[in-house]
């Protein structure tokens, strides 16, 4: 599904900070990727969801080649990957519905198509009572199920989760966790960026490991 | 009292409520959707929010903006009428002056330069100054309470052209010195000039403090749209994020900063449109009915007309285009820099 080979990135005259990334993701898979902070987890997660460019080598995603993708292409590339920031990223002036409804709203649905669709996930991840909230009012975890439920409500093929674990505490992780594994169960491939060690104890998946840029797979 | 008068105000409210519920739900069903609980909780569904802080400080300097680039073109649209008023009401006028010869009856010759000036073609009117007349005239230099009767004192006949009429002076001229003893016709050719000189540099002044004021609105408002935009960024990267096409970013903000640009302009507009007809109506009232057609005649009509409202709508709508384009650039410097 996902081929890196032989990648690397610099920022601007910099140090190259990934060097000659080659792994795969497949499809159905779930996977850890951990390393020390400033290791690089976030940048490679960014070539993941096409909004770095490498500075060398051969990103191929979806049959792909993200080289030679224009911007709309990769805008429409985008939408068969789900993205969980450590921030959420959520827009306050919006209600949760509307928040988790958004990638639906850009593939031009009306909001009768996706009522239920969306009202069953928030009921899924536990925010049925949150539906009509906006998002000041939540606290940390529930921010976090909605940023969830917003990156998986377009049904996409991979799943990006930056950090997910970093705001909550240990029993919430774990229901996080949990909620990661169902979707995976499901059909979705998923990636992990974390560098909690208990979290990753938790769950027998495949880890990729950043360290001074390069990257390490143990299957 | 204050109790029943309690009980109906709480009662007509709850029926107002119970009516805007069902009138909600009749809607619902028109549309044939389901009426959902909690729906009425929900803020903005707009993707851009309607009233931020930023975006109603964005509206306001675009309506003092426009207001200020109305008034201008207003007020250069005025001095260009004033300025082409004036020249075309002195390039109406001419003067003959008949000077008293030894042996010649000077009413005779005036008599005859009257003739003349009405034979001539575009002519509308003549009318010669009487000896009083033409006495008090010079009373400004000479004083009054003199005897002017052993003065040769040259006697003067006013001339009115027809508007838009060209006159033949020379042929006029020529006519006058062979049949006219003593006459000369003054076509005021180096007043105009010199009119027309000041009516051009009013014209030219007013067109360029228009256009420093316009420049100054664009540059505003560009940098108000920015700084509008600076605090919508991270609804751009979400947008993209989630799988937004660049068009479809940039076209919520367009429309979204094209409505706000049309507010402020039309309120900037509509106040500077108030204020000049207010003006006309005070400068009006000020010279009074009879004093009009001088004051009009000095200063010009303090009207800007249709044209000069056609050019305040155009700039409502140049400023609100402005603040759309900006956005949309916004967007797309935004999108750049994330990728």
């Amino acid at each position: 599904m996902i081929q890196f080979e032989n990648v690397g990135l610099r920022y601007g005259l910099g140090p190259e900070i990934l060097r000659d990334l080659s792994f795969h993701i497949a499809p159905r898979s779930f996977q850890f990727l951990s390393g020390p902070s400033g290791a690089g987890k976030s940048s490679l997660l960014r070539l993941l969801f096409l909004t770095l460019k490498p500075t060398r080598g051969l990103i191929t995603l979806f049959d792909h080649d993200t080289a030679s993708l224009s911007a709309d292409s990769l805008a429409v590339l985008r939408r068969r990957i789900g993205v969980v920031f450590q921030d959420f990223r959520l827009l306050d002036h919006l209600t949760t519905f509307d928040n988790v409804a958004l990638p639906l709203r850009v593939l031009g649905r009306e909001e009768d198509s996706y009522y239920e669709e969306v009202t069953e996930l928030l009921n899924w991840v536990g925010l049925g009572e949150h539906t009509w909230s906006l998002p000041p009012v939540l606290s940390g975890g529930e921010k976090q199920r909605a940023a969830i439920a917003r990156a998986v409500i377009a049904r996409p093929q991979l799943l990006l989760a930056d950090e997910p674990t970093g705001n909550v505490d240990p029993q919430l992780a774990q229901r996080l966790l949990r909620l990661f594994i169902e979707l995976n169960k499901s059909g979705t491939s998923v990636v992990i960026a974390t560098h909690d060690i208990a979290l990753m104890d938790q769950y027998d998946a495949r880890r990729l490991v950043l360290h001074d840029g390069y990257i390490h797979v143990y299957d | 009292m204050p109790a029943a008068s309690s009980f109906m105000m709480a009662t007509s409210m709850s029926m107002t409520s119970r009516l805007i519920t069902a009138l909600r739900k009749g809607w619902a069903r028109v549309r044939g959707r389901p009426s959902r609980p909690g729906r009425e909780m929900r803020g903005d569904v707009h993707i851009v929010p309607r009233d931020s802080i930023a975006a109603n400080a964005l509206a306001a300097v675009v309506a003092i903006m426009t207001f200020l680039a109305a008034v201008t073109s207003g007020g250069v649209a005025i001095v260009i009428g004033s300025a082409n008023e004036w020249q075309s009401e002195v390039s109406r006028e001419m003067t003959i002056q008949v000077r008293p010869t030894p042996g010649r009856d000077i009413e005779a010759e005036i008599s005859k330069a009257q003739a003349l000036a009405r034979a001539a073609a575009g002519v509308v009117e003549v009318r010669a100054y009487s000896r009083e007349e033409s006495d008090r005239l010079l009373e400004p230099w000479l004083g009054s309470g003199l005897t002017l009767d052993d003065l040769p004192v040259p006697r003067m006949i006013a001339v009115r052209v027809a508007r838009g009429a060209v006159v033949d002076t020379a042929a006029l001229r020529q006519s006058l010195a062979q049949g006219v003893a003593g006459a000369s016709l003054d076509d005021h050719r180096s007043g105009i000039n010199r009119m027309r000189g000041m009516a051009r540099a009013a014209i030219a002044g007013g067109l360029g403090v228009f256009g420093l004021v316009l420049a100054a609105t664009v540059l505003s408002v560009t940098f108000a749209t920015r700084g509008a935009m600076a605090s919508n960024r991270p609804i751009v990267e979400v947008l993209h994020f989630v799988g937004a096409k660049e068009a479809y970013i940039a076209s919520q903000f367009q429309r979204h900063f094209l409505g706000l640009g049309l507010r402020g302009g039309a309120l900037g507009g509509i106040a500077a449109m108030l204020c000049l007809m207010l003006a006309g109506r005070v400068s009006g009232l000020l010279t009074g009915p009879s004093g009009d057609a001088e004051a009009a005649a000095a200063l010009g009509r303090f009207s800007i007309g249709l044209m000069g409202y056609a050019v305040v709508a155009a700039e409502v709508a140049l400023i609100a285009g402005i603040t759309a384009l900006t956005s949309r650039q916004v967007v797309v410097h935004t999108l750049r820099n994330i990728e």
